[in-house]
């Protein structure tokens, strides 16, 4: 089995459609859909790297973004933020909270592919 | 070419006819008033884009501050050559150009005008768009949607085979999604079309007010303490402004500073987390009235987004006069709010504390806990009318330890974008009654 990618989306369709390409690619995927417990999650799945949205249910994937950079075991985790395309707003928010990458929906799903191949690493 | 020796003096003179300080004209084009005064003494040449902001901030035609027409013509032929300087265009030639071609010259100039102004609205309808949180969403909700769709659209247009189960899923998939686009697509514009009258009024100084708290998380750093800049200087280089905002801005502030020298941000901070932000307790902890300490609650800098304290206020009429949301309670920025929100109940009982767990009806509702209270003012002394200012706290209960409180009330934003079809407050249907 190969790295693991946590997921963190609310939209049940869009997890199938990426689960589906990134588990093809030989990824172990994992998903979950609350921002309140996202936190708990990513400690007990320990990813190599995290795909999270935005607007989450009960909590927002900036808020998520900031606790995990603020903590030393997570501080380096790979994020790849999705945002919404035309929300400049949302796109620097990104930036500033330590998003390591981020991508605009609707995305293709070879960029997806591609990016999390290029932050988990060799 | 640039206009003559007098322009400066025609500034000046259009100046004091509309009763305007140097500062204040400066400062509305983002010049130093020690400029302007050179300037006005025909000290400087001007031309070009400050000669058009002079004109505009003093109602006036750039043609009757410079030369005549002519001269505002090469002003607006060079203004419309420095927004595109990555063109070779002629500059030295321009006279030249407008004497044999004053059609096309015209023409021109008509059409980078146009391309301002539509610049200026996309720019306002970008803020309103960030703004406004029911769009924000319902945009949000589309692209999740057609993000899905393509995804999943493009699993199934690859070359090779997917298994027959896989294929019949990801068919279904599609086929939700595309029914839910379609029932999404009309609710908005349903929603755009109601908000046609308002958006002809783009902005408001309200609006710009929040705006300018909202790039400040509402809390402001140099007037607490030892203060670093005085609420004037806070406001001073923002030459976007406009008056009438700058104005109520000022107010604002000057309220804020004094606040904050009332309840010192460190003490204060500390009681509202041992007091679980309980408005009263904090009031007779330090002697103050209602109003001081629902407003500083509302200014503390928020550890998380999900944990910003929100507040509204209103006047007798039931008219929103401040707003700000948190996470998971949305406040509209346009048209009346929710008749459920507590804030009315404490609008219809005057001094009356009222402490109620609202719920916001939506995709994922939040519990939070509300104080409201109508306060009354006598600025024309006893005998004088009643000015009722109310205010509402919006608290997050992951702030709170124990409410005591056993029923939670079901509120919502606004009829238009309400879900809570069989309200026994609505005004007018909802335009997610067809399943939006």
């Amino acid at each position: 089995m190969g790295k693991t990618v946590l997921l963190i989306e609310d939209e049940p369709n869009i997890i199938e459609a990426v689960r589906f390409i990134l588990s093809r690619d030989g990824w172990r995927v994992e998903t979950h859909s609350d921002g309140a417990t996202a936190m708990s999650a990513i400690q007990k799945i320990k990813p190599d790297v995290v795909i999270l949205d935005v607007m989450l249910p009960n909590r927002s994937g900036f808020d998520i973004l900031q606790e995990l950079r603020s903590a030393e075991e997570t501080e380096a985790l790979p994020v790849l933020m999705l945002t919404a395309r035309g929300q400049t707003k949302d796109r620097e928010l990104a930036e500033h909270y330590g998003a390591s990458r981020f991508m605009t929906k609707p995305f293709a799903n070879s960029d997806v592919l591609n990016c999390v191949r290029e932050l988990a690493g060799p | 070419m640039s206009s003559g020796t007098l322009t400066g003096s025609r500034i000046r003179g259009r100046r004091l006819d509309l009763g305007l300080k140097q500062s204040e004209l400066a400062n509305e084009v983002g010049i130093s008033p020690s400029y302007l005064n050179l300037i006005e003494h025909n000290r400087r040449r001007i031309a070009g884009k400050l000669l058009v902001d002079l004109a505009r901030v003093l109602k006036a035609d750039v043609s009757s501050l410079s030369e005549g027409a002519e001269a505002a013509m090469m002003v607006d032929l060079r203004d419309a050559a420095s927004d595109q300087s990555t063109l070779p265009v002629e500059l030295d030639r321009v006279e030249e150009f407008a004497g044999r071609f004053p059609g096309w010259a015209t023409l021109l100039v008509a059409g980078h005008r146009r391309v301002e102004e539509l610049e200026r609205t996309v720019e306002t309808l970008s803020d309103r768009l960030t703004h406004d949180p029911f769009l924000s969403a319902s945009l949000h909700e589309v692209l999740s949607t057609v993000t899905a769709i393509r995804s999943t659209s493009s699993i199934l247009a690859e070359p090779g085979e997917i298994e027959p189960s896989w294929q019949r899923r990801f068919q279904t998939n599609i086929h939700e999604d595309a029914l839910r686009l379609a029932e999404s697509v009309e609710g908005l514009v349903t929603y755009l079309d109601a908000a046609g009258d308002a958006e002809r009024e783009l902005t408001s100084p309200q609006e710009e007010l929040e705006v300018w708290l909202e790039g400040r998380d509402y809390h402001v750093a140099e007037l607490e303490g030892v203060k670093t800049q005085s609420p004037e200087q806070l406001i001073e280089d923002d030459v976007k402004l406009t008056l009438s905002a700058r104005a109520l801005i000022l107010a604002y502030l000057q309220t804020y500073r004094a606040d904050a020298d009332a309840l010192p941000l460190a003490s204060f901070q500390a009681a509202a987390a041992e007091m679980h932000y309980d408005p009263a307790r904090l009031a007779t902890y330090f002697g103050v009235g209602f109003d001081i300490v629902f407003r500083r609650l509302a200014t503390l800098p928020s550890k998380a987004e999900h944990l910003r304290i929100g507040r509204v206020a209103c006047d007798a009429s039931g008219t929103l006069t401040f707003r700000k949301p948190t996470t998971g309670f949305d406040v509209p920025r346009f048209g009346a709010v929710c008749a459920l929100w507590p804030l009315y109940g404490a609008l219809a009982q005057p001094m009356a504390p009222i402490r109620t767990l609202v719920e916001q009806v939506g995709r994922n509702p939040r519990q939070f806990l509300t104080y409201a209270l109508s306060q009354p003012r006598y600025p024309d002394g006893f005998d004088g009318v009643a000015v009722y200012e109310v205010q509402m706290l919006v608290l997050p209960i992951d702030l709170l330890a124990e409410t005591g409180l056993n029923t939670v009330r079901s509120v919502g934003t606004s009829c238009r974008i309400c879900p809570k079809i069989e309200c026994v407050a609505r005004r007018e249907p909802s335009i997610l009654s067809d399943g939006f």
